[in-house]
């Protein structure tokens, strides 16, 4: 047997691990090293030994361990778990160390196939090529990488292609900034693909792997995109509740999709043979309209899975007679958590719901936590209020509550507590925000403030 | 492919169209068949809503025809004039955004490769040259660094003409096209030299008017790219709308092309003549026996 080789500090380094090494200054070097051409063990061996268990039992009932990681890793671990044939990368910040992980799990095995594409156009070119082929597909993009590949992505649910496209939000370009801001996230909720938002590393981790299934029901056959908000939940470490790495998801079964995979196998899809863009009369009309309608009707047909595999499209807390609601998706969530406990402490008893799937949208359970509240508050880390908007729509006939539209942080701001407290407090006293203008909110029975509202945020 | 798709259930052959009987009874899967046959077997791509006198309908024919393992070959193409007549072909067809076949090429390829591992799948690409050296040019040529083992075949009509023709990369220089209203400033782009410089394991240019030489090409091509790597051919295909060329001279322009800018070229890597050689029999790349390089060389 051979010895054990130790890193300077005396703990036993396994040989996947490059040993470490120190620049002329005595600072480690962290760059990946090419493993040693002397090391005999497989690289693939602990991908090989992975077994496919039942999704159901490794979502739901396979025991858990508590890890303390960053977004970027929960996110790999998620891949590690989800029987992932093919991975196509192209960096940007700051997605990039979720990709080059996902490199990581292609060198020991764990996905199959993976290259670093030649930019965001080519990359969900590839990822529609790889799900027209059958095989389970995942990338990554953020911020202006996400609206370059957006003609590809929103192809995707028209295509009917299942995959996982993850979503690190950042600011969209100009001017160049590469700080959290989610205002990507309003363009990716009209593709027709479903949209999940992620609170912190145990969502993306959870999400990650229930998108994979949810996205290759027959019934649904569509792309589930993940959004995390970027920074705060990629580099920032939480603790993840994982499964044993060595179970894997059931694969990807090619027949299983609404449309037809194009392996030759199969008769081929008419879809393109007899694309509406060859006629111009009322049928191609028709066509369009019917596939469009079909797609959206895959989202709605989603929600049971949502319910089943994640628990719902959103979550409630403290609503118990509550007269004020925070409604927060991704980590203002996390604040709106904070705000909710620090408005207990002065005795206002405010509840949270955090919505996760924003595509669909959990417009009836809003309706029904909502129909005998005072006041909902929605926080954004973005510009144009797109949750507002969605909550306004959602609830408009079915409670009589204010609604403010904020408060709001974008271009890297993050958000203090504060701003969400002040927020109720002047919503329900009346007294004037500072923080949020009068045409973001939405006055109690008073249409030309609804209309001013909708047209403003 | 699973053939049972092009079989009748029992029972039920005297109900399909005319159409589909033709293709089960006499259509070229699951066979050999070449150009020179053409007429007396049922075509894959027989139908389309082309032009009259269209050069590139012609070029499409005889390339489907020409695909090694029709059964088993899944064409990928974007907008233009092609995707009009590829798409009507009895084989599946991937129609998908702007200039992004190569792309989707890849990812399609290599997903095939892990789903059916040696068992040939073969992915062809056809766009146009605004598809390939224009809108597509990053995705085309970055799969040809990849090394990404499928054919991409440019339909090079030198001009837009599904949108009313307007100038290409591929366009001569001089020529009045629309969006070129002072004639084109810069030369035609040399794709055939980037495909060289990128790596193809073989590159051909070819006209229309050799059906036998296209069909040879087009089949080394998607031989090559099979295991070698990637393959490309460049057709002249004539639009005779937009250039008018009257339908009965399409051939003889085809002719003048080739003679002025289109003549016949073949790069074939060493690796790749020798696969081709072994693996299919082109005895024409066989390494030459030693004493007969020596004879040649004492003749010379």
């Amino acid at each position: 047997m051979s010895e054990t080789k130790t890193n300077p500090q005396g703990d036993p380094v396994t040989s996947m691990e490059p040993e470490q090494k120190t620049n002329p200054q005595g600072d480690p070097i962290t760059s990946v090293a090419v493993p040693k051409a002397d090391v005999k063990k497989d690289p693939h061996e602990d991908a090989k030994k992975q077994r496919v268990v039942t999704l159901e039992y490794l979502l739901q009932e396979a025991p858990r361990t508590k890890e303390f990681i960053t977004g970027s890793e929960a996110a790999k671990e998620a891949i590690r778990r989800s029987n992932v044939d093919m991975a196509i990368a192209y960096p940007i910040t700051p997605q990039s160390e979720t990709m080059q992980l996902v490199g990581v799990l292609y060198g020991e095995g764990y996905v199959k196939e993976y290259y670093r594409g030649e930019e965001e156009v080519g990359v969900m070119a590839a990822i529609a090529g790889g799900s027209r082929a059958g095989v389970r597909c995942f990338t990554a993009t953020a911020g202006p990488g996400t609206l370059r590949g957006l003609e590809g992505i929103a192809s995707w649910p028209g295509h009917r292609l299942p995959a996982v496209a993850m979503f690190t939000c950042r600011v969209v370009n100009a001017p160049l900034a590469i700080q959290p801001d989610n205002i990507e996230i309003a363009y990716l909720l009209n593709c027709g693909m479903i949209v999940f938002h992620a609170e912190n590393q145990q969502d993306m981790f959870d999400f990650i792997m229930a998108g994979f299934i949810i996205s290759e029901m027959n019934d649904v056959t569509l792309p589930v995109g993940v959004c995390c908000d970027g920074f705060f939940v990629t580099h920032a470490r939480g603790y993840v509740r994982m499964q044993d790495k060595s179970m894997k998801l059931p694969p990807r079964e090619a027949w299983r999709g609404a449309v037809p995979v194009l392996d030759a196998e199969n008769p081929p899809a008419r879809l393109s043979r007899d694309a509406p863009v060859q006629k111009s009369n009322f049928m191609a009309y028709n066509i369009h309209a019917v596939w469009q309608q079909e797609v959206w009707a895959a989202v709605e047909r989603s929600r049971k899975y949502i319910t089943k595999y994640m628990g719902g499209l959103c979550t409630a807390e403290n609503m118990d007679k509550a007269d004020v609601v925070i409604v927060a998706s991704g980590s203002a969530a996390a604040q709106s958590r904070e705000a909710a406990r620090l408005c207990k402490e002065k005795g206002i008893k405010v509840g949270l719901v955090k919505v996760r799937s924003l595509r669909p949208f959990p417009t009836k359970e809003l309706r029904e936590l909502c129909k005998d509240v005072k006041l909902i508050v929605v926080p954004e880390f973005n510009y144009v209020g797109w949750l507002a908007k969605e909550v306004a729509t959602a609830i408009y006939g079915h409670s009589k509550a204010k609604i403010i539209a904020g408060p709001h942080v974008y271009g890297g701001q993050s958000m203090p507590v504060e701003l969400i407290l002040d927020e109720v407090e002047s919503g329900l006293t009346g007294k004037k925000s500072t923080n949020v203008p009068l045409s973001a909110i939405m006055g109690v029975d008073d249409p030309a403030a609804m209309a001013h509202f909708m047209r403003s945020i | 492919m699973s053939l049972d798709y092009v079989k009748f259930t029992p029972g039920f052959e005297k109900f399909m169209p005319k159409e589909y009987r033709d293709m089960v009874d006499h259509g070229p899967f699951g066979k050999k068949t070449t150009v020179s046959q053409m007429g007396s077997f049922k075509e894959v791509m027989e139908e389309h809503p082309m032009c009259a006198g269209c050069a590139m309908t012609l070029f499409i024919r005889l390339a489907v025809i020409a695909f090694p393992n029709p059964e088993d070959t899944i064409t990928v193409g974007t907008a233009g004039c092609g995707r009009l007549a590829i798409s009507q072909a009895a084989i599946p067809f991937v129609y998908g955004n702007y200039g992004d076949q190569n792309g989707v090429a890849s990812g399609l390829s290599r997903g095939l490769r892990l789903r059916f591992g040696d068992k040939p799948k073969d992915v062809v690409v056809m766009a146009g040259d605004g598809g390939t050296a224009d809108i597509g040019f990053q995705q085309v040529v970055h799969s040809w660094f990849r090394h990404e083992r499928f054919t991409t075949i440019m339909l090079d009509n030198e001009v837009y003409g599904n949108t009313g023709g307007q100038e290409s990369g591929m366009t001569s220089r001089g020529a009045v096209l629309k969006m070129a209203p002072l004639g084109k400033k810069f030369d035609k782009m040399d794709m055939v030299g980037l495909a060289k410089l990128a790596g193809c394991a073989y590159v051909a240019t070819v006209v229309p008017n050799n059906p036998r030489r296209v069909e040879s090409v087009i089949k080394k091509a998607v031989l090559v790219a099979r295991e070698v790597g990637s393959s490309y051919i460049q057709a002249y295909t004539s639009c005779n709308i937009e250039y008018a060329i009257p339908t009965d001279k399409v051939m003889e322009d085809a002719k003048t092309v080739e003679n002025d800018r289109y003549a016949f070229s073949e790069y074939i890597s060493d690796e790749a003549k020798e696969y081709l050689a072994e693996r299919y029999g082109y005895k024409e790349y066989l390494p030459k026996p030693a004493a007969a390089v020596a004879a040649l060389a004492d003749k010379a």
